[in-house]
């Protein structure tokens, strides 16, 4: 306990240093310059997160977070493969990309106001919408509503942590928090019967609850007690560089909308005469040049890292062993809230 | 059976506390053994092979390339391998008859640093690896090696100036040592990797490792001198002033009369510390080090191989347990060696 001490100590006068930082670190274009020039991005990602990060057994990282760092440098230098990885843990990564050891930070990573105003970074759009869910044994409640008294595992330095003493103070509930470094840690302890209850980002519960001996037992409940967008970051002082990685996202949602797939790209571009297509794949108009890239930025996207329907069912859904639905992660038109600014 | 009645039935508490311990074991071991030999799955490459109910040493098999050198790129995995085989030019080096002299030693030691940094970082005609590629074993290996390398000289020299007849050495020492044994490793390396950067200009940035590295070189040099301390406090004050008496000048004094037969006494010390030192290697995970049990713990999280997280933590825990039960006998025979030697001195 006392080393939980020390640490949050040092985390809150890291962040004051942030705030010292972010006022005179801004100076336009550096980390666009700086990125340019070494050819490489260098990105920052989680150590393990089953379908968002992770290194395969060749040693190759993959995931949703992933392939968005793929996207940028698709875009930028025209090779998905230019990225070196910067595996982060939960409380280093902001520092990580403030103090400039990285160039962006895709990491599930919340968007909040503090982080966004205060910290000084920018939140790049969203690729995935979470939010906190419970996981608990099967027939134990129907509803969170039900869990007043509840031992509650959850893994620390997250908002998760900070999530749950809202959710539970508003709706005046006892409960006991359990804490643990890391959410395996969680899981095992809520397996061995030290606490009813994991609560993390729902993402990550299903990815726990294959972890669990009978998988069939265990339920994510249906309550949503905290909107999380994880967005891609970059920190404050370099617009461009902001369009790009944002902008490299939204190419990839809008290829979705549009049925452009790696598969179709080239065949599409060969032959298509929709203004909002050729608008994207940089047929008409100037918008690569717009972003500093050239016209092609968006079909080296498509073409190297897919539209967001691939990257998601690759990573996350059928065509991983997660087999997460899209729910809100559906495009805004196919009745989720998926949605990206247009290509004019 | 006569051996068994003295030593496990001579007296009925005894005898009942045997009964107890084979009714343990009965219990434990059917279960054990058959989740990890006989229901186990060893052949295969998915986790569809592991459908036997026990164990699934598939994924540690399928892994195991990696838990030893993390993300290291597969064509260069030979530096490692080369590295790694350096430890047998000292053994070389021990035998020969020069071994006997401190700067043979430093040289050759001062030399495999350079070497192996150049092998395993790269440059100068190899293509480079970033450190954070470097994982797995390998990992633990130079962290743990690095640590006791720097942390035995460091660790002696803050022994000696902490006994110093000079105030201000006497009390930079002491700040030193204490300041380093009163916070705890995770937080030396949560500075080192969180608050530096930001004390550092924008653009100038350490190697993530080496900040690592130099803050638990520090740390455990602290604890080592403190062990040290203790055998220089057992020599008895005639050793020093018979050394005085014959003209030896402070360092010599130190070097040759007192340090070998403090160090002697202290080598239980000095290995249990180096133990110490080569479990707390575990905790360079927290700041994105992919370490032996940091790599287990990647892996776990592939969705391919979600759920096998037991099998993982067994092998790190099997690794370690070698590791360290290695150097604790190679100790006990590095004092029954010396032992022997300065009985047949007398």
């Amino acid at each position: 306990m006392r080393h939980q001490f020390l640490l949050g100590l040092f985390l809150n006068l890291a962040l004051f240093l942030n705030l010292a930082l972010a006022a005179n670190g801004a100076h336009a274009g550096a980390t666009l310059d700086a990125v340019r020039a070494k050819g490489f991005v260098q990105c920052g990602v989680n150590q393990g997160l089953p379908g968002f990060s992770n290194a395969d057994n060749k040693g190759v990282w993959r995931g949703l977070d992933v392939d968005v760092c793929r996207a940028v440098a698709a875009a930028l230098f025209g090779d998905a493969a230019k990225v070196k990885y910067t595996p982060l843990s939960a409380k280093e990564r902001l520092t990580a990309l403030q103090s400039g050891e990285i160039d962006m930070l895709s990491r599930n990573t919340t968007w909040t106001l503090t982080r966004d105003a205060a910290l000084g970074l920018n939140f790049a759009g969203v690729v995935y919408y979470d939010g906190q869910g419970f996981l608990v044994r099967k027939g134990m409640v129907k509803s969170a509503r039900e869990l007043d008294g509840a031992a509650v595992c959850v893994h620390t330095g997250t908002t998760s942590e900070l999530n749950m003493a809202d959710y539970f103070r508003k709706h005046d509930m006892k409960y006991t928090p359990v804490v643990f470094e890391k959410a395996d840690e969680a899981l095992h302890a809520y397996a061995a019967g030290r606490c009813d209850v994991v609560t993390t980002d729902r993402s990550q519960l299903y990815a726990q609850r294959i972890k669990l001996k009978d998988p069939e037992q265990h339920v994510v409940l249906g309550d949503v007690i905290s909107k999380e967008p994880l967005a891609p970051v970059v920190r404050h002082g370099d617009d461009e560089w902001f369009d790009i990685v944002k902008w490299s996202l939204f190419a990839m949602i809008n290829a979705e909308e549009m049925n452009i797939s790696s598969d179709n790209v080239d065949t599409i571009k060969a032959k298509t005469e929709d203004p909002g297509v050729r608008r994207l794949l940089g047929l008409e108009g100037d918008k690569g040049k717009d972003l500093g890239l050239d016209n092609d930025w968006a079909y080296r996207i498509i073409k190297q890292v897919g539209n967001y329907s691939e990257i998601f069912e690759r990573n996350l859904g059928s065509g991983s062993p997660l087999k997460m639905e899209r729910g809100i992660n559906a495009l805004w038109n196919q009745g989720g809230i998926l949605y990206a600014p247009p290509v004019r | 059976m006569n051996w068994l009645r003295n030593n496990l039935f001579n007296s009925p508490l005894n005898s009942l506390l045997t009964l107890a311990s084979l009714g343990l074991l009965w219990l434990l071991l059917p279960p054990l053994v058959g989740w990890a030999l006989v229901d186990a799955d060893f052949h295969g490459s998915s986790r569809a092979d592991c459908g036997s109910g026990g164990a699934c040493w598939v994924f540690v098999i399928n892994r195991l390339d990696q838990f030893l050198y993390g993300l290291y790129p597969l064509e260069q995995r030979w530096r490692v391998n080369c590295v790694l085989l350096a430890p047998l030019l000292f053994i070389v080096l021990a035998r020969s008859r020069r071994a006997g002299r401190i700067r043979n030693w430093a040289a050759a030691i001062g030399l495999f640093i350079v070497v192996a940094t150049w092998l395993l970082h790269g440059g100068w005609g190899l293509p480079v690896v970033e450190t954070t590629r470097w994982g797995g074993l390998m990992l633990t290996l130079v962290v743990a090696a690095v640590g006791m390398a720097c942390s035995l000289p460091l660790g002696i020299l803050l022994a000696l100036g902490r006994q110093s007849e000079l105030p201000v050495v006497r009390a930079v020492c002491v700040a030193f040592i204490e300041f380093w044994r009163g916070v705890p490793l995770i937080t030396v390396l949560f500075m080192a990797s969180v608050m530096l950067p930001l004390f550092l200009p924008e653009g100038v940035s350490f190697d993530k490792l080496l900040r690592a590295l130099i803050g638990v070189t520090l740390f455990e040099s602290a604890y080592m001198a403190e062990v040290v301390r203790g055998g220089l406090q057992a020599i008895p004050r005639g050793q020093y002033e018979a050394a005085a008496a014959i003209g030896l000048g402070y360092w010599r004094r130190m070097g040759l009369v007192v340090l070998p037969q403090a160090l002697r006494l202290v080598i239980p010390g000095i290995v249990n510390t180096f133990i110490a030192l080569f479990k707390d290697t575990t905790l360079v995970l927290i700041i994105g080090l992919f370490d032996l049990l940091g790599m287990v713990q990647a892996a776990i999280a592939d969705p391919a191989w979600l759920g096998y997280s037991v099998e993982g933590y067994v092998f790190a825990a099997a690794v370690f347990w070698l590791f360290c039960f290695g150097m604790s006998r190679y100790s006990q025979a590095l004092e029954a060696r010396l032992d022997q030697t300065t009985h047949e001195r007398n």
